[in-house]
């Protein structure tokens, strides 16, 4: 019964999108998958604690693609952040608006993504995994492809900015392939406005190359709207010497389902994975990461936090992948949640699988109350309560908002974060 | 400056403080002794204001205001400051930001304006003399990683920074080595005026040879069942608290 449903929604979305002509073999592919598989459902390990089919069949009514809305200038320069200065890259309902988009310059390539550009396209993130992937594969429409080649510093931030709208349809596919070539060093930045409070399913698949010795930074805002349905597969492949770290700061939405996999497929790679999760109402937050440890040599790090007040639901799952000939390994994983209300809820498993015998890993899981005692502590030097929660709970969070390399960005999530915790907790 | 009439307090249902009677004037430093158990900590806490606590009867007065009635962070404005016997470790929150914010609300509820940070530093520099407390620990996270004694120096650093009127030092003694507990001692004695008081919960004498005490009072059961002079505290150190339990017993027969 359920699957009949999985498989109705699915119908749906194909059926409404249509037959799109570019990337024929990766869209049949993507098709295939979802014809055999389904949307996921709650009794698949994967999804057990976030039903999102359900969820999309209760909240989406027309699941065509949602049009683009039109944007302005005036409309984007609202969304910029005090003090940015780089390259913009703006999305109109899932689509790159090369019109609105705004570059400086800097020595690197873009193009609109709506024909094949490199064969890894699509191969970074693999459809088998998530049938997400697959399905985004089947209906995105146009994305943006951006090549960093070898030995470029590109110093100031790209930025791409969602602007998400459901608009004579709810789907919302978004693709951004992004290639950085050896010894190069680059900082994105990402952030989703919502434009107004109708519901939507946005679907976004980013892939990314990470190729030798090259460094790479991706710091991500997700601030959408209360009854925003959300799915992110984010993949990236990273070769020998190169680094990439992922900061990623949930505020809001519906139903959010954020899949990373960082494959570190040589030696010398080194993967950071920052999450902070500060969710009120009913806003239900899935964190599942992966971090597959290939090669001798390399390292991973992690750590996610959540502060959950309400209703709200947050889940961990953290993977960790050690191939029998990655030895010398070092992954560490750290997840810690703070419950503000008897009603918020946190599911967190560490999934560590380690086939080597040479390695150090080490992972834990905290979950439990803001700490009485620390409270106390400052109310006995004059802090008021609220003052003195405020300031614990920013503490908490701190940790995680200063892995944002970029200073403007860290600033203005940090703001965002001040808002929230001097506010409704 | 504080009275205490016949306060009781119990935890979880159990009653620690059963008619504790006593009363402070500025100037003054009161040592409070007694055996494991005796209820001390509980009255330095029971002050402060801990929720855990309840009173069931009694009443303190401090400055003339009903301090029972008052919030932990309002005492303090009023000025009490409690030294924990235990200084929580705070990670993410640096002491100078904290400090800082403490110091200026404070400051606010005594119609004080509030600090920059020029004036601030200036302050904290010299306050930190006091203590013999490194400049480096100021930017650490409150309390994490110190070592017990830096724990204890940057109780009182912060007693300096807030200059409160009555200062409850739990067992700020415990675990100090001797050079430590001389450096503590010598800020607690520093910053003592005529116009402030100090309750000292001590387990141990010693403390009591660099913190001299005007009154000793020696807490069982939770109640004051002996005051005297630092004397006591002398003869409490050569015989123990035995001689005082079987008085009480005695008399209570």
């Amino acid at each position: 019964m359920t699957t009949l449903i999985n498989n109705k929604i699915a119908d749906q979305i194909l059926a409404k999108h249509g037959t799109l002509e570019n990337f024929r073999e990766l869209r049949d592919k993507g098709v295939d998958i979802i014809q055999t598989e389904g949307l996921p459902v709650l009794k698949e390990e994967e999804y057990k604690f976030t039903a999102i089919t359900k969820k999309l069949e209760q909240s989406i009514k027309n699941f065509g693609p949602a049009r683009p809305v039109g944007l302005n200038k005036e409309l984007l320069n609202k969304h910029l952040f005090e003090g940015f200065d780089g390259d913009l890259i703006v999305f109109d309902n899932g689509n790159f608006s090369q019109e609105l988009s705004k570059l400086s310059g800097q020595d690197y390539s873009l193009v609109s993504l709506d024909q094949a550009q490199s064969e890894n396209f699509g191969k970074i993130a693999k459809m088998e995994k998530d049938p997400f992937t697959a399905l985004n594969s089947a209906t995105f429409g146009n994305g943006v492809s951006i090549h960093v080649g070898k030995n470029k510093q590109i110093s100031k931030p790209i930025f791409i900015l969602f602007f998400n709208k459901a608009n004579d349809g709810e789907v919302i596919s978004t693709r951004v392939f992004i290639q950085v070539e050896d010894n190069s060093e680059v900082t994105f930045l990402e952030n989703t406005v919502s434009l107004d409070d109708a519901p939507y399913f946005a679907n976004a698949v980013t892939e990314i190359k990470v190729a030798q010795n090259a460094h790479v930074h991706y710091s991500r805002l997700q601030d959408e709207s209360r009854k925003a349905i959300v799915v992110n597969n984010f993949e990236t492949d990273i070769h020998r010497d190169a680094t990439f770290t992922s900061s990623l700061v949930s505020l809001s939405g519906d139903m959010v389902r954020n899949n990373l996999s960082l494959n570190l497929l040589d030696s010398g790679c080194e993967g950071n994975m920052y999450g902070l999760y500060l969710l009120n109402g009913k806003t239900h937050v899935d964190n599942h990461t992966n971090v597959d440890h290939t090669k001798p040599h390399s390292e991973s790090n992690e750590l996610y936090k959540g502060i959950l007040a309400d209703h709200s639901r947050g889940v961990f799952n953290g993977k960790i992948f050690v191939r029998q000939d990655a030895q010398k390994t070092n992954a560490f994983q750290q997840n810690n949640n703070i419950l503000l209300s008897e009603d918020a809820t946190v599911n967190t498993k560490p999934q560590l699988e380690i086939w080597a015998d040479d390695v150090k890993c080490s992972h834990g899981c905290t979950t439990g109350q803001l700490d009485e005692e620390a409270l106390f502590y400052l109310q006995a030097r004059g802090l008021g309560k609220e003052q003195a929660r405020a300031l614990l709970l920013y503490a908490f969070a701190g940790e995680v908002l200063e892995k944002i390399s970029n200073e403007q960005f860290r600033n203005f999530v940090t703001e965002k974060v001040e808002e929230r915790l001097g506010g409704s907790y | 400056m504080l009275t205490i009439k016949n306060l009781h307090a119990s935890i979880e249902g159990n009653e620690i403080l059963r008619g504790i009677n006593l009363e402070i004037k500025p100037g003054e430093i009161h040592a409070i002794m007694g055996p494991n158990g005796s209820g001390k900590s509980t009255l330095a806490s029971v002050l402060a204001g801990r929720e855990e606590y309840e009173v069931t009867d009694g009443e303190v007065i401090f400055q003339g205001k009903d301090l029972l009635e008052m919030a932990p962070e309002e005492r303090a404005r009023e000025g009490v400051f409690l030294a924990f016997q235990y200084p929580v470790e705070i990670p993410g929150v640096s002491t100078t930001n904290f400090l800082r914010t403490a110091v200026n609300q404070v400051r606010e509820h005594r119609g004080l304006e509030a600090l920059d940070a020029v004036k601030f530093l200036s302050v904290m520099k010299e306050k930190m003399k006091l203590v013999e407390i490194d400049q480096k620990l100021m930017s650490r996270s409150l309390n994490e990683g110190f070592s017990g004694g830096e724990k204890k120096r940057n109780e009182i650093f912060q007693m300096a920074m807030l200059e409160p009127k009555l200062s409850i030092l739990d067992e700020t003694d415990s675990g100090l080595d001797i050079d430590a507990l001389k450096i503590v001692s010598n800020g607690v004695n520093k910053l003592k005026t005529s116009e402030t008081a100090t309750i000292v919960v001590t387990h141990y004498q010693r403390l009591l040879d660099y913190i001299v005490p005007d009154f000793v009072h020696v807490l069982y059961k939770g109640q004051i069942v002996k005051s005297g002079s630092k004397e006591l505290a002398l003869e409490l150190e050569e015989k123990g608290y035995d001689w005082i339990k079987e008085e009480v017993e005695s008399a209570s027969v």
